[in-house]
């Protein structure tokens, strides 16, 4: 990449070509403020508060320049704090405000807002401009909850929706000051193909976007006496629930956040690490029976897929019904262990399941659409009774007023709470597959699968559809249909990966097992994650997760002692009669678009 | 037929006017959108018929052109070889026509154009200063041929300097283009040579040519005129851009309102394309070109370069960042060209007349004529051509015969919601983009509305920004929030409840909104704001300050009086006041009690004697 | 009864060929880049004006999600998602039909019609509309009926142009 020379503030820098002047700046800690420009996600001009004064040639540009969108040329000269500039910035600003309720002292994302951090930043100190206002009614799902009079119109979520996950959903409608931001036709979202993933949430700037709050039902039932509250927290949620708290990405905040949990008054704190371990037991049975049938001349339906995503489930039901017979059976992880804690669990506390109340913690915003299915419930008690995402639990913790960054470690309750490192790497794009592929391999062959530490090349990689293939020799006589049998499998995430690989299979590309995460990079990644987009912080979590996989003894989910024990005393083995009735599920085709109007 | 080369081109010319030439009269029946709406048809029918009927087809020619420039008076007629012109020409004064001028030679004056500066008739076109003080390049076909005959445009030099331009090489074409100093007639004035220059230099096999016939400035209508009159020039004009820089797609980006103007334009691409004059290998240069017209879909901001091509590529129509700009990547990610209407109207007489001659028109560096449309309060309303240069007294008063009903003029607004008004104390500035420019005001694509004293500043400001306001896209910041705070704010002081820091801070957002907006129709958003304070803050003022609106426009602030000399005391006003405000004895005059009034204007509507005024 | 039923079905067999005559034209696009704002010009033509379900086929049809094609739609004036009225009256409020007196028009029109801008008589004859510069500014103000331009229009004039369109 060829090098120009620009000046910055009348010092020089040397800068790649091609860069914004946003980028130069950041890159040399020079501070531009910006509302609707997201990294990798939006560069979209809109918002006008990253404007500069721009020189080129020696000619000065006749209007303040957006730097998110104007790329560097040598001899450029940017002047970024000038009283033009600022009081341009400012008033900007203060016409975002001048549309913006000032509610901030009762608004959910009050000091994690990026409007009020600019206003602060910009020095806003009285309000100015007030005229009209969006005058929108706040849209309450089971998932989201969507206050469009708080919308800045940053276009953020668009592109996520659009660009990204390529849903499009999710739109500008209408023009000018009435611009909305919303589905079709002002169609309520959960009337439409949203597959609920909540990646617009995690980049609203504002209060517009947010999950449908769950912390007072969850409050309520931890104080109500005659409820036995149990917790269960998903592998994703423990690399991320220290960035609230100031802590680095990526931080192992495991044991912490068993402490908090428990000083938040649950009776019990399980890890959903143990439904990950007894869904490879489940799924991967599931594929050798299919693998069988398919390779002994029986019916069976190849590529199997995985289905522990419920953002996939959804976006598979709307988009690709006719592949609905693809997907494993088998219940997401916590719904499992969900299963289990209102069935086995209950019989064993010997509480009638209804007075069990089950919390799941959840990277995912997908999960309290999941759980309100009606088919996740065991003879009319539901699995699980309420999801709270990562951002929700760490409010939780600050509401209750518990230092987390100074709480000692504490373990999860058994039985619930042994897990191998195979369940951790659910939380990553490819870790259900590889996970799968330990037990796998190794219940076939009877030999430990041979790859580097265990991990399938390039199945972890951040790109967007990989593939591998596994080959079975030498295997044990009772899975001789196996011998010689490549396993062709291919892993991705975010939904325009999951439409291209739909597709391959749709055209009759050779694959035997696939996994798809809903959000792009997986769980980490997901909707109900702290907020900030940067690859870097994505990349921390998903070091944190291999770290907490290599770190375990046990690292192959067949070897999970709890495990076998659950089988042993109550399931019988993986995909019996038992299983089948309470650890896995169906599917509902819904047709191209859910939008009833 | 398929024109192959200048030969055919000359051999369908002379057949045509060969043609021609037997006729001893020609009826011109004006067809331009003004006429349309003057039932321009039914007189064309009936002439036809009635020259049927008086068995002179042989003798008698009937074409129906396109606008001749003077739309407040359709149907209008036009008699050669004599060169008399008839207006308000209904079926009925077209029966009189043609029996007593056509068959007998005999001028029916108080049919003729009526000149209000001169209170008389003036039978002959050639002696009516609207038309005699007009030069006419971009329309010197338009109203003078049936649109529609591919074969009438040819007879009168069309496509001549395609085929010429298909003999030199794209720089030479570039240079003459350059060299004439043309500069685009949308509004901004770049000069089109150099736009040319870098859409022929920038790299790539596929690029594109587009015109921007998107003419949304509230009342303009040349555009319209241009391509409904003379759609052949246009695909001429094209063309030759389209040569010049290497682009064999071209785009017509037409807004919707102009149904008429697209009907005709695809209908003359259809016949460009039998001829020949469309497609592959044109005239036997080897070149091949078509274009394509989108039509808009009422959304002002299409205007601008970089929403016109979201809008052609169908998406919502919001600007882009510019740069990078179209010439480096355009409509659908190719290098793209965008010109004005008018701007491609000049190009085949520079190339057949030269960049000389074109460069003897006009000042400074404004080169060649402009097309205005003239409305508003002014007599003559419609459309003419004049040099740049000519002063704006001269265009309004001579050439648009002044203000109607003798009233006073106030100002010009000259460039749309973009622009800005020029007062009585600058009508005697050339009309040229550099002295518009220098009065706050811009050339704009050439809307030219006359205001009299009637009319309240204060109230066109808010009108223009109600208009800005409306067809704001809403991508960027300054313009979806800032034009509607300074909408408010106009609001608040045409209702009589602005302060002077009102002022002040519709200075402050103006200055913003220009400097940050996203894209042209932002940057120039508040100009008729800016200028009318500039121009007439005492207006502001008086609507701040007294509460009262000097043009008695604002009618939260007007005031009802009774005039005691024609009140008879007829009690029909107290009667129907519905706050009971008006009091007074029977057979005598009444009075209003200011306090309590409510403006509603009932006790106005109710008089019998014109007693009640507004003021 | 049995003329209800043939009512519906005849409706249902116009929809039918409707979308039908919408498909044709969606065809004729496709080898066309951009054309959603021109498919949806001829589905307006075609339906009158673009419900959801219209839209919603122009989405299946030409590869968008429906939410994308109703953003588009909602941008452009033009569009309409209400059934159109017989006679659409529209008020130029051009800057020369503003300055001619339009908006008197605009008041003059709501009170003989009883409804304000943008809706609807009770018997679906006539809906008022605000449009901006049909480019008849010569005639200034002006007052489009359907197709038909009415030229310097009056206040005093309307409820004759009104006439006109009652008998038919």
């Amino acid at each position: 990449m060829s090098k120009v020379n620009i000046t910055i503030n009348g010092k020089p820098y040397e800068a790649e070509a091609g860069k914004t002047i946003l980028e130069v700046a950041r890159e040399n800690n020079i501070y531009i403020p910006t509302l609707c420009y997201l990294e990798g996600v939006n560069q979209y001009g809109g918002c006008r508060l990253c404007m500069v004064e721009v020189e080129t040639n020696g000619r000065p540009m006749r209007n303040l320049q957006a730097a998110c969108m104007i790329k560097i040329s040598d001899g450029m000269s940017i002047k970024t704090n000038t009283e033009r500039v600022r009081k341009a910035r400012k008033v900007n600003l203060e016409l975002l405000l001048s549309c913006h309720p000032k509610d901030c002292l009762s608004c959910p994302r009050s000091l994690d807002c990026e409007l009020q951090t600019l206003s602060r930043r910009l020095n806003v100190t009285e309000p100015r401009f007030e005229g009209e206002m969006k005058d929108l009614p706040v849209e309450i799902s089971t998932v989201m909850t969507r206050d469009m009079s708080k919308c800045v119109n940053c276009r953020r979520c668009v592109a996520m929706c659009n660009k990204i996950q390529k849903i499009g959903v999710l739109n500008a409608q209408k023009r000018g000051f009435k611009t909305v931001i919303q589905p079709s036709f002002g169609m309520n979202i959960a009337d439409t193909d949203c597959t609920n993933c909540g990646q617009c949430i995690s980049v609203c700037p504002v209060g517009a976007l947010r999950e449908t709050d769950a912390i007072d039902p969850v409050v309520k039932a931890i104080e109500d006496p005659n409820k036995y509250t149990i917790v269960q927290v998903a592998p994703a949620v423990r690399v991320a629930i220290g960035e609230p708290f100031g802590m680095p990405s990526g931080s192992v905040a495991t044991g912490k956040m068993v402490t908090a949990l428990k000083a938040l008054n649950f009776d019990e704190v399980f890890d959903v690490n143990f439904g990950a371990d007894l869904t490879i037991m489940e799924e991967g049975t599931e594929f050798l029976q299919r693998a069988k049938a398919a390779l002994t001349g029986g019916e069976a339906v190849l590529p199997m897929m995985t289905s522990c995503s419920p953002g996939w489930i959804k976006f598979i039901e709307h988009r690709y019904p006719e592949l609905l017979p693809n997907l494993s059976s088998c219940k997401s992880p916590h719904m499992m262990q969900g299963a289990l804690v209102k069935t086995y669990y209950a019989e064993k506390l010997g509480k009638d399941p209804k007075d069990i109340y089950l919390v799941s913690v959840m990277p995912c915003t997908a999960k309290k659409f999941e759980i309100a299915r009606p088919e996740m419930n065991e003879n009319g008690v539901p699995d699980v009774d309420a999801v709270l995402t990562t951002r929700e639990l760490a409010n939780m913790i600050k509401q209750a007023g518990i230092d987390f960054v100074n709480l000692p470690d504490s373990e999860f309750d058994p039985p619930m709470g042994i897990s191998t490192g195979a369940a951790d790497i659910f939380g990553v794009t490819g870790g259900v597959m590889e996970a799968a592929l330990r037990t796998v391999y190794e219940l076939v062959t009877g030999r430990e699968l041979p790859c580097e530490n265990l991990h399938v090349a390039p199945l972890g990689d951040s790109t967007q559809i990989k593939t591998a293939s596994l080959t079975f020799e030498n295997v044990l006589p009772e899975y001789k249909f196996l011998e010689g049998f490549t396993a062709n499998v291919a892993v991705t995430s975010g939904f325009d990966g999951a439409a291209q690989v739909m597709e391959m299979v749709k055209a009759g590309k050779a694959f035997h097992f696939i996994e798809v995460m809903g959000c792009p990079g997986g769980c980490i990644v997901g909707g109900g994650q702290p907020r900030g987009v940067k690859a870097e912080k994505w990349a921390a979590r998903k070091a944190g997760i291999y770290a907490i996989d290599e770190g375990k003894q046990l690292r192959k989910s067949h070897e999970n002692p709890a495990i076998k024990a659950i089988y042993e005393e109550y399931l019988g083995q993986p995909c019996g009669h038992k299983s089948h009735e309470i650890l896995h599920t169906h599917y509902t085709a819904r047709g191209k678009y859910n939008e009833l109007i | 037929m398929i024109i192959k080369n200048v030969q055919d081109l000359k051999l369908v010319a002379d057949r045509y006017n060969a043609e021609f030439g037997k006729y001893e009269h020609t009826v011109y029946v004006c067809g331009g959108g003004g006429c349309i709406s003057s039932k321009c048809q039914a007189t064309k029918d009936f002439v036809e018929s009635y020259i049927k009927e008086l068995g002179l087809t042989d003798k008698v020619n009937v074409v129906f052109t396109g606008c001749m420039g003077t739309c407040a008076m359709g149907p209008v007629v036009l008699i050669e070889p004599e060169r008399i012109y008839y207006v308000h020409v209904t079926p009925e004064r077209a029966k009189d026509i043609i029996d007593r001028q056509v068959v007998k030679g005999e001028v029916i004056e108080e049919y003729t154009f009526f000149d209000a500066n001169l209170q008389k008739h003036i039978p002959c076109i050639d002696d009516i200063p609207f038309f005699a003080e007009q030069v006419q390049i971009v329309l010197n076909k338009c109203g003078k041929i049936p649109f529609d005959s591919i074969e009438a445009y040819i007879a009168k030099g069309g496509f001549t300097a395609e085929a010429k331009a298909f003999g030199m090489t794209q720089e030479q074409i570039v240079d003459e283009v350059t060299k004439s100093g043309l500069r685009g007639r949308g509004g901004a004035g770049f000069p089109t040579g150099i736009k040319w220059s870098a859409g022929m230099k920038a790299p790539g096999e596929n690029k594109c040519i587009v015109c921007n016939a998107d003419e949304g400035d509230p009342g303009a209508f040349m555009d319209r005129s241009a391509i409904e009159g003379d759609p052949f020039c246009l695909i001429e004009g094209m063309t030759i851009g389209g040569y010049a820089i290497g682009a064999h797609n071209g785009y017509v980006y037409c807004r919707a309102e102009y149904p008429v103007a697209v009907e005709r334009f695809n209908k003359a691409a259809e016949i460009a394309r039998e001829w020949g004059l469309l497609g592959k290998n044109i005239l036997g240069s080897g070149f091949d070109f078509d274009i394509e017209l989108r039509i808009g879909a009422g959304a002002f901001v299409c205007g601008e370069e970089t929403a016109l091509m979201s809008s052609i590529e169908g998406q919502r129509g919001e600007p882009r960042q510019k740069p990078p700009f179209p010439f480096e990547s355009g409509l659908f990610g190719y290098p793209t060209i965008i010109n004005n209407v008018e701007t491609y109207y000049n190009i085949a007489e520079i190339i057949n007349k030269g960049a000389d001659w074109f460069a003897s028109y006009g000042v400074g560096r404004s080169k060649g004529t402009k097309v205005f449309a003239l409305a508003g309060d002014v007599i003559n309303t419609g459309i003419v051509e004049v040099p740049m240069g000519m002063p704006l007294r001269k265009l309004i008063f001579e050439i648009g015969g002044g203000i109607v009903d003798g009233k006073k003029f106030k100002a010009a607004q000259i460039g749309g919601p973009s622009g800005g008004c020029i007062t009585e104390k600058n009508l005697d500035t050339s009309v040229d983009y550099e002295s518009l420019t220098s009065l706050g005001a811009i050339m704009g694509s050439g809307g030219l509305i006359v205001m009299s004293e009637d009319t309240c500043m204060v109230d066109t400001a808010r009108f223009f920004m109600q208009f800005i306001q409306d067809e704001s896209c809403g991508k960027c910041t300054p313009c979806r929030i800032g034009t509607k705070r300074m909408l408010e704010i106009l609001e608040r002081i045409v209702a009589g409840n602005g302060t002077l820091e009102d002022l002040d801070t519709l200075e402050e957002l103006s200055h913003v909104i220009k400097d940050t907006a996203m894209c042209g129709l932002g940057q120039t958003a508040p100009n008729p704001v800016l200028s009318t304070i500039s121009n007439f803050r005492d207006e502001y003022e008086a609507h701040i300050v007294d509460k009262s609106c000097p043009a008695h426009v604002c009618s939260a602030l007007a005031k009802y009086y009774i005039d005691p000399e024609k009140c008879r005391g007829c009690t029909l006003c107290a009667r129907n006041c519905p706050v009971q405000c008006i009091s007074g004895k029977v057979k005598e005059p009444h009075v209003i009690d200011q306090s309590k009034c409510i403006k509603c204007g009932a006790c106005q509507a109710n008089c019998k004697f014109g007693a009640v005024i507004k003021k | 009864m049995s003329d209800v039923v043939k009512n519906l079905t005849a409706e249902e067999v116009e929809k039918q060929a409707n979308f039908e005559k919408l498909a044709n034209v969606i065809d004729l696009y496709s080898g066309k880049e951009g054309c959603l704002i021109q498919v949806l010009h001829a589905a307006q033509e075609i339906f009158g004006y673009l419900p959801y379900e219209v839209q919603k086929f122009v989405a299946d049809n030409m590869g968008f999600s429906v939410s994308y094609v109703s953003s588009v739609s909602s941008f452009y004036s033009f569009f309409s998602t209400t059934p159109k009225t017989k006679h659409d009256v529209k008020v130029c409020l051009g800057t020369a039909c503003y300055v001619r007196g339009g908006s008197a028009l605009i008041e003059k029109l709501q009170e003989l019609l009883g409804i304000g801008v943008g809706e609807a008589t009770a018997d679906n004859l006539f809906s008022i509309h605000v449009t901006r510069c049909v480019g008849a500014c010569g005639l200034a103000p002006v007052v489009v009926v359907d197709d038909d331009v009415h030229k310097q229009v009056k206040p005093g004039d309307l409820a004759g142009i009104l006439d006109q369109y009652r008998g038919e």
